[in-house]
């Protein structure tokens, strides 16, 4: 489950900077290529690749900063969703 | 008189009811034929921006339950594009209103939608979106207005210039410094220590009723707060700029077929020595090219609409190529727009000395031109190193 969300987010990150090699507990922050403009898409890609909406209180930066974290984030929230749902 | 510059790829199905026309109506009817007094009296009259909202334009895009329409971006751009044909500075209102109320709807808290929305969307309130400042514009990391957390909520000092809708909004959204970063915060126009004065004299837009606001110990409650505090506030930012970028794309698109629109009108009618202006080659060459930068802008942000709808977040670059490729295309329209109307050109009895002013205002807002030539062409190595 966990490689299933991480596959994604990792292509998304691999096709905007090919140069990086990310490992799943990497800190993509410490590496300096993330501006706003790409927290934007990040945040865009993971709600429409996952079928999530990012709440205001879990928009923060250790959220954001690993593949793990990623991960882990879209987990909860599908989590959230389904017993809302159900 | 309109020429046609095309339908962009599937404009029929983007215009369900056809709003467009009613909204190409509203245009033609009521807004440009009073643009050049609203330029040379730097103001838009308020029958105007009631009228507006009596159409459901301020912000169609909100849902229905919301007071919206459902309206999708690739449609909102259109409309956009047809007000932009009339006035500009009608089409700015129209901008900053659009950023700040889609800040609300997307980061707001369901008080804050509650408390905001239904008078977003008539247009009872009206939105700025108070980011730059007297020495900070595209860098937003540089402002200097601060808000401090007190007990009772927030305490924001600072000043805000340029602000489009400045003198009649009453919803200011405000960025601020907090605690080594940045937020976002909803201040209504009327609260303590706000002190909003009009900038008048402008090159370009000069209806859109600019404003300072100066804010002296504004004691605002937690609930102003909008967004997430810190990091990500930059993506509040990041994304309301991204529909402003969009809007202002849209709108010189608009400004590109009103160039077009004029010059046919004017060379058709005109007559020099050897007949008539539109019989001469070099008048045939501008336009062309005004016909095709328009084809190539209107296509440029139909396809930044169609990727807002999907949430696609390619939208993101491909906003920042239509504003530069519409804005500049503008600008370059405007100024042949100019010259074909000769003296004519410079006088208030014919659009396109305005057109001309208002098309320079759109290569610097939402992003300066450079600044997308540097985003663009860091893409496009991006892009390479594939």
């Amino acid at each position: 489950m966990s490689e299933d969300i991480r596959t994604p987010i990792r292509e998304f990150i691999s096709a905007k900077f090919p140069q990086i090699s990310l490992d799943d507990d990497e800190d993509i922050l410490a590496l300096g290529f993330v501006n706003s403009l790409f927290a934007m898409e990040l945040v865009m890609f993971v709600e429409r690749t996952f079928g999530v909406r990012v709440p205001n209180e879990q928009l923060k930066l250790d959220n954001f900063r690993t593949m793990n974290a990623m991960a882990d984030l879209v987990r909860g929230l599908s989590e959230s969703m389904r017993l809302s749902a159900g | 008189m309109t020429v046609p510059l095309t339908e962009a790829a599937g404009g029929t199905a983007a215009d369900p009811g056809g709003v467009l026309d009613d909204v190409r109506g509203f245009a033609e009817s009521e807004i440009a034929p009073h643009a050049e007094e609203w330029d040379q009296n730097e103001r838009l009259p308020p029958k105007l921006l009631t009228r507006i909202g009596e159409l459901g334009l301020w912000a169609p895009f909100l849902p229905a339950g919301l007071g919206g329409a459902g309206m999708t971006w690739a449609t909102l751009g259109r409309v956009h594009e047809e007000i932009g044909r009339g006035c500009s500075s009608v089409r700015s209102f129209l901008t900053v209103h659009t950023m700040v109320t889609w800040t609300v709807q997307r980061w707001g808290t369901d008080g804050q939608r509650e408390r905001w929305l239904p008078r977003l969307a008539t247009g009872e309130l009206l939105g700025a979106f108070c980011l730059t400042e007297p020495d900070s514009g595209s860098d937003a990391s540089a402002a200097g207005t601060v808000a401090e957390r007190v007990a009772s909520g927030w305490v924001i000092n600072g000043e805000k210039k340029w602000m489009t809708a400045g003198q009649v909004a009453g919803l200011l959204l405000v960025f601020c410094r907090t605690e080594g970063n940045m937020s976002a915060f909803l201040v209504p126009a009327d609260t303590p220590g706000v002190e909003i004065t009009p900038i008048t004299g402008v090159m370009g837009t000069r209806a859109s009723m600019l404003a300072r606001i100066v804010l002296r110990d504004v004691t605002v409650g937690p609930d102003a707060l909008v967004g997430p505090p810190g990091w990500a506030a930059a993506t509040v930012m990041t994304g309301a700029l991204d529909l402003g970028r969009y809007s202002v794309a849209c709108g010189s698109v608009g400004i590109l077929q009103a160039c077009l629109d004029a010059c046919v009108a004017y060379t058709s009618r005109r007559t020099v020595r050897d007949g008539r202006l539109s019989e001469l080659q070099l008048i045939r060459r501008k336009i062309s090219d005004m016909v095709v930068s328009g084809r190539a802008a209107r296509l440029l942000c139909a396809e930044a609409g169609r990727l807002k709808d999907a949430d696609d977040p390619a939208t993101i670059m491909a906003t920042w190529v239509a504003k530069y490729h519409a804005s500049t295309a503008a600008s370059a329209a405007a100024s042949d727009a100019v010259q074909i109307h000769g003296a004519n050109g410079f006088s208030a009895a014919y659009p396109a000395a305005r057109l001309y002013r208002d098309a320079k205002v759109a290569e610097v807002i939402e992003g300066s031109t450079e600044l997308q030539q540097l985003t663009i062409a860091e893409e496009a190595y991006r892009e390479v190193a594939r």
